[in-house]
C-alpha cells in the first residue's frame, strides 16, 4: 500500500451531503473487471458527471477546467453511506483523489478508503462549509493535508486541526498491510480457535 | 458486570487487543458472492489461499438471471454478468470453498440463506462482502458488511482488525397494529433517527413489539440497520430462533445442539447492562410507511402528504428532499395514496421470505394486478416451499409474474431493471437514485402494501384494500 504522509492538491467542493456509494459509482458499472490499464476513473459519479448520451454535464464540479485536476474532494455529511462496494474507492483512487474531507462518513466507506491509503479527514460542518466557499471563490485552489501533524491548511494559509485514530494514522503513514499484521499473530491465532473450536466443535 | 449481547460476542471472539483499542477478531463464517472477485484477485495475486475453507461460503445472487433458468448461466444478462457468475464458481474450486450456484438447491440471496440453511446461530461473528450484512443479526449474531480489503483479509486469515464500536438500543413497546410490519417498524425508525442515526454503532433492537416479530420479520429489521448507517443490527435470541434453527442443514445436531442451546441462552443483554445510546418508540402507534424521497430515511406512513422540503429540520435534510422531489417528480403537499405506480418487485433480501410472499399472496388473492409485477423469492428453497403451499398459483392467477430466486430489482445488477422515469413499488431497502436502473423511482414499502399498489395501480393503504374487501 501506498505510504500517505502530506498531500498538496487541488480541491474541489462539492456541495451535497448524504452523497451515496451509488451516486460515487452507480451499480451497472461494478461489474467491471479493474486493471492497471482500465482503471474506475470513468465511472467516478458517473450519473452527477455525464448527461444520458454520455456528454459532461458542465455544471458539475470535476467538469469545471479548473477542478479536473483535484486530489481531494471536500464533501458533505454523511459522505460514502449506502454499500459497501470498495469500487467507490477505486473510482476516486483512479481519478487521483487521496483524499475526502466532510463533516461525517458512510462506516464502511471510511474503513474501505483507509484500506486503500485513502485519507478520510473528519472536520466540523462549519469547517467543511468555510472550506468549500473558499474553493468556489478561488477555482483550482489547492489544500495542504498534513497527517503526521493532523492538520489541512486552507487557501488562506489557516491551519485546521483534525483528529484521526492513532492506529489508523500509524498504518496510513507506514502503508502497513492489514495481512501481514494479523499473521504475524498466527501463534496467537492458532491457539484461541484450537480453544474455540473444543467449545463449539460445530463451527469448525 | 452486565453485558450486552454485543458485549458479549465481542469478548467471546477477541484474539487479542493493542493499545489503542484494535482488536483482533476471530469471524466465523465469511459469506461471499460474485462481487466478491475484486478481493479473490487481489488475494490470487499476493499469491494467497483462503486460509479456513470450511468456514466461508459462496452463492451466485447479485448477476442471476431470474428468467429462463432452465437455461442456466446461458440466460445471464451479458458476458459481464456471465463472467462474474464464473468466476465465482472459479474463485470457490481454487480456494476448496463450498458454492451454491445459479443450479444449485441451495442457491437464493445470501442473506436468506444464511439462516436458512443454519449458517447463521446465535452468538457468531458472521461478515461478508455486502452492507446488509447486518440481516443474519436478527439470530442474534454479530454480523456486518466489510468492502473488498477487509474481505480479503477475512479470506487470507479467517480474522479481522476491528475498532469496537459503540451500542445503541432501539426499544419499539406495545404491540403493532394488524399489518404493520416489522418493514413499517424500521422504516419508522429510520425516518426517526435517519440514515446516519446509528454511525459507528452497533443496534439492539428490543421491546415488545420487536419480540412480537417472526423470525422473518426480525430479519427485516435488522437488514435495514445499515440503511440507519448502523455498522450492525441484532436482536436477542428466544425459542423463536431456536425452533426456527432447529434441524437446519448446519445447525448443530444430538448432543451438540444441546450444548449450543446452552450457550445461546446465555448471549441476551444482562439486565442493567449499558449502551452507549437508546432510542424508543412506541410501536402501537405505528401504521404501514412507505418511502417518498431517495434516501431510507425520506419515508412517512400511508395516511401523510409529500412534506414541503422547507418545513424540514436541517439544511441538509432541505437540499436533499429538493432534489428527491425532483428526481421522483412529486410535489409537496400530495397525498401518498395520490402516487402512481407503474411497477412492482416482491423479494429482495429484505422481503423475499416465506412470510413476505404469504402476505403479498394474501392481498393478490381473488384480485387482478393492474400492473407490471413480479415475484423473485429469497432462496430456490423458499420458491420450492411456496409451490408446496400454492403461493405460485395465486401470484399467477394474478398476473403476477412467478420467477426463480436472486437479488433481481433490487439492484437491477442482473438486468431486471425498472425503466427510467417508471415508478415502482419495492419490498428491497434503498430507494436510491438509479438503484433499480437508471432514472427508476422507487417507493420502499412491506410486501402487503406492494400488493395493494399491484391490484390498485397507486399507493394503496392496504388495510383499506382489506375492509373493503
Ligand atoms: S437483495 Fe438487494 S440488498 Fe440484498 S444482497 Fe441482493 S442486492 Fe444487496
Amino acid at each position: 500500500m501506498t505510504p500517505f504522509t502530506t498531500l498538496t492538491a487541488v480541491a474541489a467542493p462539492i456541495e451535497m451531503a448524504n452523497i451515496d456509494t451509488d451516486r460515487v459509482i452507480p451499480v451497472r458499472f461494478l461489474r467491471k473487471l479493474r486493471s492497471d490499464k482500465a482503471g474506475y476513473d470513468p465511472y467516478l459519479f458517473h450519473d452527477m458527471r455525464f448527461d444520458n448520451d454520455g456528454r459532461e454535464k458542465p455544471d458539475f464540479v470535476l467538469n469545471q477546467p479548473a477542478y479536473r485536476k483535484a486530489g481531494i474532494l471536500v464533501a458533505g455529511a454523511n459522505f460514502g453511506c449506502g454499500s459497501s462496494r470498495e469500487g467507490a474507492v477505486y473510482a476516486l483512487l483512479d481519478y487521483g483523489i487521496r483524499a475526502v474531507i466532510a463533516p461525517s462518513f458512510g462506516d464502511i466507506h471510511y474503513a474501505n478508503e483507509l484500506q486503500n491509503g485513502m485519507l478520510p479527514v473528519t472536520l466540523p460542518e462549519e469547517i467543511c462549509r468555510g472550506l468549500r466557499d473558499q474553493l468556489r471563490a478561488k477555482p483550482g485552489a489547492t489544500l495542504a493535508i498534513d497527517l503526521p501533524k493532523q492538520t489541512v491548511t486552507d487557501t488562506e494559509c489557516t491551519a485546521h486541526p483534525f483528529t484521526i485514530d492513532p492506529v489508523y494514522k500509524e498504518r496510513l503513514l507506514k502503508g502497513l498491510d492489514d495481512i501481514g499484521l494479523v499473521l504475524e499473530n498466527t501463534p496467537a491465532i492458532e491457539t484461541f480457535e484450537h480453544d474455540y473450536h473444543a467449545q463449539r466443535p460445530w463451527l469448525a | 458486570m452486565a453485558l450486552t449481547m454485543f458485549e458479549k460476542i465481542w469478548h467471546s471472539h477477541v484474539i487479542l487487543e493493542k493499545p489503542g483499542g484494535d482488536a483482533l477478531l476471530h469471524i466465523d463464517r465469511n459469506l461471499v458472492h460474485e462481487g466478491s472477485f475484486h478481493a479473490f484477485g487481489a488475494l490470487a495475486k499476493e499469491g494467497r489461499k483462503v486460509r479456513k475453507p470450511t468456514q466461508n461460503f459462496a452463492v451466485a445472487d447479485h448477476y442471476v438471471p431470474t428468467v429462463g433458468r432452465e437455461r442456466g448461466i446461458e440466460a445471464a444478462e451479458d458476458a459481464d454478468a456471465r463472467n462474474m457468475i464464473r468466476l465465482l464458481e472459479e474463485n470457490s474450486r481454487v480456494n476448496g470453498i463450498a458454492h451454491y450456484g445459479i443450479d444449485d438447491d441451495r442457491q437464493g440471496i445470501v442473506h436468506v440463506i444464511g439462516p436458512e440453511l443454519g449458517l447463521t446461530q446465535p452468538g457468531l461473528t458472521i461478515t461478508c462482502g455486502d452492507s446488509h450484512t447486518s440481516t443474519h443479526g436478527a439470530l442474534g449474531a454479530y454480523a456486518f458488511g466489510t468492502g473488498a480489503s477487509q474481505l480479503k483479509q477475512i479470506l487470507a486469515t479467517q480474522c479481522l482488525w476491528l475498532k469496537r464500536p459503540k451500542t445503541l438500543r432501539i426499544v419499539v413497546n406495545g404491540q403493532l397494529a394488524p399489518d404493520v410490519t416489522g418493514k413499517d417498524v424500521v422504516l419508522a425508525i429510520i425516518a426517526k433517527i435517519g440514515t446516519a442515526g446509528a454511525t459507528g454503532h452497533v443496534i439492539e433492537f428490543a421491546g415488545s413489539a420487536i419480540r412480537d416479530l417472526s423470525v422473518e420479520g426480525r430479519l427485516t429489521v435488522c437488514n435495514m440497520a445499515i440503511e440507519a448507517g448502523g455498522r450492525a443490527g441484532m436482536i436477542a435470541p428466544d425459542d423463536k430462533v431456536y425452533e426456527y434453527l432447529h434441524g437446519r442443514e448446519f445447525a448443530p445436531k444430538g448432543a451438540e445442539w444441546d450444548r449450543a442451546l446452552a450457550q445461546w441462552r446465555t448471549l441476551p443483554s444482562d439486565d442493567g447492562a449499558r449502551f452507549d445510546r437508546e432510542v424508543t418508540l412506541d410501536g402501537s402507534k405505528l401504521e404501514p410507511m412507505l418511502t417518498w424521497g431517495t434516501s431510507p430515511e425520506e419515508a412517512l406512513p400511508v395516511s401523510g402528504q409529500i412534506p414541503d422540503p422547507k418545513s424540514l429540520g436541517d439544511a441538509n435534510q432541505r437540499a436533499h428532499a429538493e432534489q428527491a422531489l425532483a428526481y421522483m417528480d412529486l410535489k409537496p403537499g400530495m397525498a401518498l395514496t395520490d402516487i402512481k405506480i407503474d411497477r412492482a418487485f416482491i423479494g429482495s433480501c429484505t422481503n423475499g421470505r416465506i412470510e413476505d410472499l404469504r402476505a403479498a399472496a394474501a392481498v393478490l388473492k381473488g384480485r387482478k394486478a393492474v400492473i407490471q409485477a413480479w415475484v423473485s423469492p429469497g432462496s430456490t428453497a423458499l420458491k420450492r416451499q411456496a409451490e408446496a403451499e400454492g403461493l405460485d398459483k395465486v401470484f399467477l392467477d394474478a398476473g403476477v409474474e412467478w420467477r426463480a430466486s436472486g437479488c433481481s430489482s433490487c439492484a437491477a445488477m442482473n438486468g431486471d431493471k425498472v425503466p427510467p422515469g417508471m415508478r415502482s413499488a419495492s419490498t428491497s431497502n434503498r430507494n436510491f437514485e438509479g438503484r433499480q436502473g437508471k432514472g427508476a423511482r422507487t417507493h420502499l414499502m412491506s410486501p402487503a402494501m406492494a400488493a395493494a399498489a399491484i391490484v390498485t395501480g397507486r399507493v394503496t393503504d392496504v388495510r383499506t384494500l382489506k375492509a373493503g374487501n
